[in-house]
């Protein structure tokens, strides 16, 4: 984890700047980024194609043990992709809260 | 990597090695491409990265999203920090200093950071023949500092340095073409690709990484901020692109054209140019000239892809 | 002992590159620096030395070329000159912040226009705030000696920071000079191979070159001038252990003849030589007069320079650049910034000449020393175009 940004000392920094931890951003919640909505999945409908997952910009559809794409809302930026691309169309854009 | 894999639905490369947590903008189609890229490449890479929009959401300080070894120095000098990564690794592994194990160099760039600012550095790159990638992740304007046309802005597009207005059109120029500037340098590989064609731009990374010598990726990037777009129809609009002719997709091995994949069923480019805010001061007639250019351009690949067929149905059987 | 030659100064510095086993080479042909780098050329063409040779597109690439390669892990050397370390000037920046010990010997040379090969300093001090560690050399023998001590001290995991060695264009590159080549033990025992702290590498993924908000680029840029100057002990270090293995001591500043001087001229690079012999003749006519020859630029050496001026009444600072718009030199400007806090403090005089490699003889000295004599205005902005015809 991380320290904010202001509490770093000059005595913390690697040589250069040099970041040692590889994907450190994911304590970054994206998932505040959202104002439209999030995706909902219908997994009855869900024929497990994949799109949703390969398709979405921030990695935030994960796949389940049944081999179902689920929405991490963590990170989910409610671009709206997935639910656009669907072709059976189990996504749909709802309300935050919902 | 000795051979390629082909991902696919049923064959899903599921490593992330761009953690989410990034700042790109919603719906960012490059930012996709450098994930799928990535997918393609596996952990066995090392990045050299322009300054640009992916350098800046992917590593503000203390964090970073790149989960392979990465630099990024400059805006021009992408194609440079590769070669001397490549360079540098080559001497090491011959000197018996670190075990020799196959690592794919990749510079990844904008279009700016690669058709204006960078040509020079990946011209020589290219030239002096390094066992190296170069992806130049194309969304047509430098878009990082705020949407400003560069030389890979298609004709007509409005940018902030090329906007409509009483006495311009907005772009005034044609789209540079990189990829045939790669074919120039007489590489074995160049390929263009598109994210909403995802196991084709996988196939397309993992041939390029694989060739020995310089291999250039093109890779169309929607930016629903900078072309005015909805962010969700990013996918729906390379697939536009690619079908309206616009940015055909195909790859050159050696000087061989083919197209890959088969084209799809050509469509009028305004359904494409209609579905962008950058394009809504365009006239008739301006739609038409592109329309007519597009056409020529693509006649001139038939041509080049016709040519390569007949070329090599001609070679000798051994 | 080692191997006594009559070698060019340009070829002599090759041969230490290749003795000091780089790994790779990145260079682009600049007047007066294309010995250098064609010598390489051919030893790694003849095998003698196994590295990559990059023949790059620009002076732009070829630093970043290095910084890919010292950042892979890779001793890295190149070299260059005037337009050629203009060109790469932001890149020059980045080597020293991301703490990469690359090694490059300039081969001091004006800056356009109009354009000129020979020599001076205003390309050395277009990258004076750049954050290297930064020598000038005095003559062949010492740029030889160090390239060894270039690498000693940047790779050094307590430094990590790329070294700029200045030999004079010309002046030293094309001289033919008597000089002892070290054994290859001796380089061996001297020289440990590079491990740096960090390397791009699939086993330990790292991110370089990250950008920084408002909040915490001061510190980075603290954490890289606290780096600069703990260098200090390992420079002083790398240059006691050269001595104990070939006997040739280096110092931060050189002082000659200075015992009693009223008068001391301070000069930088192969000048050194040539004020020597002026002081001599002045101390012959009975004038007391000594020289201070400044090898260490970066990190300045303020205390050194108080040291050996103290006493002294009158410092004449010989520049081979000008400051447009400031103080003259920039050599006059820190040794005067060196010497503010002193009571008493010696009156500094400013020449500027040697421009564009033009001849600067003892006479001339002595002719500089007469009348920083004479002057009794020591207002710093009043420097002096030594030479020029008007």
């Amino acid at each position: 984890m991380a320290k904010p940004i202001t509490q770093i000392l000059w005595t913390e920094l690697e040589p250069g700047c040099v970041i040692v931890e590889p994907g450190n951003a994911r304590e970054y919640r994206t998932g505040d980024w959202r104002t439209m909505g999030h995706p909902k999945v219908d997994t009855e409908r869900c024929v497990k194609c994949a799109q949703c997952y390969i398709f979405c910009p921030d990695a935030a559809i994960e796949r389940t043990q049944e081999g179902y794409f689920l929405p991490n809302l963590y990170y989910c930026k409610g671009c709206g992709i997935c639910a656009h691309e669907c072709p059976v169309k189990c996504i749909e854009m709802v309300p935050e809260g919902e | 990597m000795s051979e390629i894999k082909a991902f696919g639905p049923k064959n899903l490369p599921l490593e992330e090695f761009f953690a989410p947590g990034h700042r790109a903008c919603q719906g960012c189609a490059e930012v996709l491409a450098l994930r799928l890229a990535l997918k393609a490449l596996g952990k066995d890479t090392i990045v050299a990265n322009a300054t640009g929009c992916m350098e800046i959401i992917s590593t503000p300080l203390p964090t970073t999203s790149w989960m392979v070894p990465y630099i990024h120095v400059g805006f021009e000098n992408a194609a440079a920090v590769c070669s001397g990564i490549e360079a540098g690794l080559k001497a090491l592994m011959r000197k018996a200093r670190l075990p020799r194990k196959e690592i794919h160099c990749v510079a990844v760039a904008g279009d700016g950071g690669t058709a204006d600012i960078g040509l020079q550095a990946l011209s020589g790159a290219l030239e002096r023949g390094h066992d190296m990638v170069y992806i130049c992740l194309d969304n047509e304007a430098y878009m990082n500092t705020g949407i400003q046309r560069s030389s890979s802005t298609p004709y007509g597009a409005m940018t902030t340095t090329s906007p409509p207005g009483r006495l311009s059109f907005g772009q005034s120029t044609q789209k540079k073409n990189v990829a045939e500037i790669a074919v120039a340098h007489g590489i074995p590989y160049v390929a263009t690709a598109c994210p909403s064609y995802p196991w084709d731009l996988m196939k397309k990374v993992q041939k390029a990484a694989l060739v020995q010598g310089p291999a250039y990726v093109h890779i169309l990037s929607v930016c629903p901020t900078g072309w005015r777009s909805q962010p969700e129809e990013s996918i729906e609009l390379g697939k536009l692109a690619v079908a309206s002719r616009i940015f055909p997709l195909y790859e050159v091995e050696n000087g061989q054209y083919r197209f890959v994949p088969k084209p799809p069923k050509k469509i009028p480019v305004s359904e494409y140019l209609k579905r962008q805010g950058r394009f809504r001061h365009l006239t008739d007639s301006m739609i038409e000239e592109i329309q007519r250019n597009v056409d020529e351009q693509f006649r001139r690949l038939e041509a080049k892809v016709r040519i390569s067929q007949e070329a090599s149905s001609q070679e000798p059987q051994e | 002992m080692g191997k006594r030659v009559g070698m060019e100064v340009s070829i002599a510095i090759a041969e230490a590159a290749c003795q000091a086993n780089v790994d790779v080479v990145a260079a682009y042909p600049i007047t007066p620096q294309t010995h250098i780098v064609e010598h390489l050329s051919e030893l790694v063409a003849d095998g003698h030395l196994d590295a990559e040779f990059v023949p790059v597109e620009s002076e732009h690439s070829a630093m970043s070329v290095c910084i890919g390669s010292s950042a892979a892990g890779a001793r890295t050397f190149t070299s260059t000159s005037s337009q050629g370390l203009a060109l790469m000037n932001e890149v020059v920046y980045i080597a020293s912040s991301l703490r990469l010990p690359i090694v490059m010997v300039v081969a001091n040379r004006s800056l356009s226009a109009p354009l000129s090969i020979w020599n001076d300093h205003s390309d050395a001090m277009s990258v004076r705030d750049t954050g290297w560690i930064q020598v000038f050399m005095e003559n062949g023998q010492e740029a030889y000696d160090h390239v060894f001590w270039a690498y000693r001290v940047g790779e050094d995991r307590r430094v990590l920071t790329p070294v700029m060695i200045h030999i004079d264009g010309f002046i030293l590159s094309h001289m033919v000079e008597s000089l002892e080549l070290v054994d290859d033990e001796i380089v061996k025992k001297y020289l440990p191979p590079f491990e740096p702290i960090h390397r791009l590498h699939p086993d330990k993924p790292v991110t370089m070159g990250a950008f920084a908000l408002p909040e915490l680029y001061t510190e980075a840029k603290k954490a890289q001038d606290e780096a600069l100057k703990a260098s200090w002990p390992v420079i002083l270090q790398g240059w006691k252990e050269w001595g104990d293995l070939t006997g040739r001591y280096y110092r931060p500043v050189e002082t000659y003849n200075l015992d009693g001087a009223e008068v001391a001229l301070v000069t930088m690079g192969s000048m050194g030589e040539t004020a020597c012999e002026a002081a001599d003749r002045m101390r012959a006519q009975g004038k007391r007069v000594g020289v201070v020859k400044i090898r260490l630029w970066r990190p300045f050496p303020f205390q050194e320079i108080r040291k050996a001026l103290q006493g002294v009444k009158v410092a004449v600072v010989f520049d081979r650049c000008i400051s447009f718009g400031g103080q003259g030199g920039p050599v006059a400007s820190e040794v005067r910034a060196a010497l503010y806090g002193e009571s008493p403090r010696p009156r500094v005089v400013n020449f500027i000449g040697g421009l564009a490699g033009r001849d600067v003889s003892p006479g001339d000295f002595q002719n500089m020393v007469q009348e920083a004599l004479s002057r009794e205005d020591d207002r710093q902005e009043n420097y002096k175009i030594y030479g020029v015809r008007e």
